[in-house]
């Protein structure tokens, strides 16, 4: 039968470009369940395939159709702990519901949209129950407090495991809390998962950066393996003129400024421009974040500025729409070539039109300047996001910790290193990926973890 | 949350603060540095370590009160709190390859050459220390160089203490008299003002003495990423947090270097307003 795929109601363009709330509304109950009553319940449930987590999706969407979303939500923790995060910034479109057989039809499922619900809807009532812990004994410490660190850690807990977590940042998330903005996953829902790992009994230090606070072989002695989740945090730049002058930033440092340091309160001691016109590099998830927060701040134009079309763009679908609803401007095949300046200030960017040539190595039509195109684009803003790597600060402080040639760590298909007992996943080992990835890889290396302790024995007898 | 375990003035507008941070002390060395965040709202800022105490766990750190923060922490007290405490950040500096060394510290930065000073006293190679400031109220840890320096040098601006002039007029006199002798100096140390750390710069060029200075940039995580702290060195940008704070002073763009510095100025100012 058909029926047409329900879509959350979202807020007018204008009014959201102007605030730091959500721009899509959960689902309500009614919704929810029309929603969930259009699954086909399909025996060899494709969706679950395109899922990093394998997600129970049908039997999920089952018990929002019954009216138990609290059920649906234990569902989904069986193999997820972090749903509420998932539901808003996992791109289904490319995972599970490309897969759903209404797809072909008149639109998939909106499963993403149904596990925000039912997850939502847990984190609000509570009385969501942890299954009983494992009996395993040992110590693992946790580098980083992203989706992988974060999966790990729970998982190891789990299990029995004494799990001590060691994060960089005065507070706990990774990504999750420093880079994607407020109005797309509100911090203080990260903050509730955080506070339920922790209820897990997960010990969490803050203000430590392994490599240099402790070394990774100084958390060997201690400890009976170590997982590290450090992500992919040091910042790309172009490398064209004037970069070094005022007003241009990473898409790290500007989020950052804005998120963890709180710069969109104009309370907030941490500066950050505001107003003016915005050029933003790049056109993935982290630059659709960086131009819609910039419009939050008050930019009175946004441009994208991205050297490929819009079919190649790396962002989530609905936040390239999202962005271009609330008034983004995107000039595309268009390559920044110089960014020109005024007294130590940004005043322009010198932009180039390309077109699309032959692959490249990344399989990608390569952008060819077309000669003559020069024009500029004034701006006081650009912010560059055009990727990042994998810090270097834990690889520094342990030589033997191979890497690639990108500085992303080498591991094997279980997430286990170069050096016996320590395992590794997320954007330190893949590069800048997604929060599903990192915590599949999470789930992946505490299962080896479970094993090698196992193995080996507890190396010493825990004492709290 | 990081106890303060003491707390004095050693000069107008500066004060000593010791933290209790054992877990920082673990690795720390001269030259490093941590950041601090005064409370739940602070920003993040970076200070040298200027001395620690593995044993009880203590580390120093000296605050000018320049900004919204500096004054924010000088209004704490001892057995009071501070929200957060990283570190050790960035390289240890290595001198004792250096024969013989002259230390400059312009102002604040006297408490980043001082744990310099201490260690190279230490492995019995002591270098000449030039303390310099505007006025005699502003200079800083004068006892402690004299036992640590093989001679301490100060200048002030106004002619209030030691000699009246400029750091660069004492080190233009220092690196004359050493060509004459047996043994040149083989390392310039300079931190303080960028202005002052470039004239050294252009001044030691003209020498040929290598010259090392820290990077006092604008830094936010102080872990290489958000690149805020970039500056370029021989022609490529690189992290003052982790690939420095210290670098080769002649390979420095300073110009670039002082206007990045000035970057978020007119914004601090305003927000200074609010705090009386
Ligand atoms: C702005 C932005 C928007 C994004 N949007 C999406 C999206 O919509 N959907 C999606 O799926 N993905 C998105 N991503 C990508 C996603 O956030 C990452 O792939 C994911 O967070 C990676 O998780 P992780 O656990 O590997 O590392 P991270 O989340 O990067 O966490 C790493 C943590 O380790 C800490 N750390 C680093 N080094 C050390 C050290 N030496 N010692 C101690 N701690 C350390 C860091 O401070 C950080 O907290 C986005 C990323 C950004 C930046
Ligand atoms: S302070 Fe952010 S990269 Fe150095």
């Amino acid at each position: 039968m058909r029926i047409e795929r329900h879509h959350q109601k979202e807020q007018d363009p204008k009014v959201r470009a102007k605030n730091f709330s959500e721009p899509v509304y959960n689902f309500d109950a009614e919704t929810a369940v029309a929603e969930a009553k259009r699954c086909l319940k399909c025996r060899n449930a494709p969706c679950r395939n395109g899922c990093p987590v394998a997600v129970k999706i049908p039997e999920f969407i089952g018990k929002i159709a019954e009216g138990d979303p609290l059920g649906a939500a234990a569902v989904i923790r069986e193999t997820n702990n972090l749903p509420a995060v998932c539901g808003r910034v996992c791109p289904q479109e490319e995972q599970c519901e490309k897969l759903c057989i209404r797809s072909r039809m008149e639109g998939a499922v909106s499963i993403g949209a149904l596990e925000r619900y039912a997850a939502d809807y847990a984190l609000e009532r509570g009385g969501e129950t942890t299954p009983p812990k494992g009996g395993l004994k040992g110590r693992v410490a946790v580098v980083g407090s992203g989706p992988s660190s974060l999966t790990c850690a729970a998982d190891c807990a789990a299990a029995g495991l004494s799990v001590t977590v060691y994060e960089a940042f005065h507070t706990a998330g990774g990504v999750l809390v420093y880079g994607i903005p407020e109005f797309r996953l509100p911090k203080s829902l990260v903050k509730k998962e955080i506070d339920k790992l922790l209820s897990l009994g997960v010990r969490l230090e803050l203000n430590t950066v392994v490599g240099k606070t402790v070394t990774l072989p100084q958390l060997l002695e201690k400890f009976d393996a170590a997982f590290i989740g450090s992500g992919a945090g040091l910042p790309q730049f172009l490398n064209i003129p004037g970069e070094n002058l005022n007003g241009v930033y990473s898409a790290n440092e500007y989020l950052t400024r804005v998120n963890l340091m709180k710069a969109y309160d104009p309370a907030s001691p941490t500066p950050i421009p505001r107003g003016g016109r915005v050029a933003v590099f790049g056109a993935g998830n982290v630059a659709m974040d960086a131009a819609r927060t910039a419009l939050r701040l008050g930019a009175e134009k946004v441009s994208i500025v991205y050297r490929r079309g819009r079919e190649e763009m790396p962002a989530r679908k609905e936040e390239i729409r999202h962005a271009e609803e609330e008034g983004v401007v995107f000039e595309l095949l268009t390559a920044p070539t110089e960014i020109l300046g005024e007294g130590g200030r940004v005043r322009a960017v010198k932009c180039a039109r390309c077109e699309l040539g032959a692959p490249d190595a990344s399989g990608r039509r390569r952008p060819v300047v077309v000669a003559g195109s020069g024009f500029e684009i004034p701006c006081e803003t650009a912010i560059v996001a055009v990727g990042t790597s994998p810090n270097p600060l834990i690889k520094d402080s342990a030589p033997d910790l191979k890497t690639t040639e990108k500085g992303t760590i080498t591991v094997d298909e279980k997430g286990a290193a170069s050096i016996p007992g320590v395992y590794a996943g997320g954007d330190a080992v893949t590069g800048a990926a997604t929060v599903i990835l990192a915590m599949g890889a999470g789930r992946t290396a505490a299962a080896a973890i479970a094993e090698y302790i196992k193995g080996k024995g507890a190396k010493r007898i825990i004492e709290n | 949350m990081y106890r303060i375990v003491k707390k004095r003035n050693l000069a107008e507008n500066v004060v000593e603060f010791v933290i209790d941070a054992p877990a920082v002390t673990l690795n720390a060395k001269p030259g490093q540095f941590i950041i601090l965040r005064v409370d739940g709202d602070g920003e993040r800022v970076p200070f040298t370590i200027c001395d620690m105490d593995k044993k009880a766990g203590t580390v120093t750190i000296l605050v000018q009160t320049v900004g919204y923060s500096t004054k924010l922490l000088a209004q704490k007290n001892e057995g009071g709190f501070i929200q957060d405490f990283v570190g050790p950040l960035g390289r240890a500096t290595d001198l004792t390859e250096f024969k013989k060394v002259v230390m400059i510290g312009g102002g604040i930065g006297a408490a980043v050459i001082y744990p310099q000073a201490k260690f190279l006293k230490s492995v019995n190679r002591p270098a000449d220390v030039i303390v310099g400031a505007r006025t005699k109220s502003l200079i800083m840890y004068e006892d402690e160089f004299k036992a640590a320096a093989k001679n301490l040098h100060i200048a002030t601006d106004d002619g209030s203490y030691g000699r009246k002039g400029f750091v660069t007029d004492v080190l233009r006199e220092l690196l004359d008299r050493a060509r004459a002798a047996p043994a040149q100096y083989d390392a310039v140390f300079a931190v303080g003002p960028m202005p002052m750390m470039k004239a050294v710069c252009e001044l030691t060029k003209g020498y040929g003495v290598h010259t090392v200075v820290s990077m006092n940039a604008t830094m936010v995580d102080g872990t290489g990423m958000c690149g805020g702290c970039r500056v370029t060195v021989g022609g490529k940008a690189l992290y003052a947090c982790v690939h420095g704070p210290e670098f080769d002073g002649h390979l420095i763009d300073w110009d670039t270097a002082i206007n990045r510095s000035r970057n978020f100025r007119e914004q601090e100012a305003a927000h200074l307003c609010k705090l009386k």
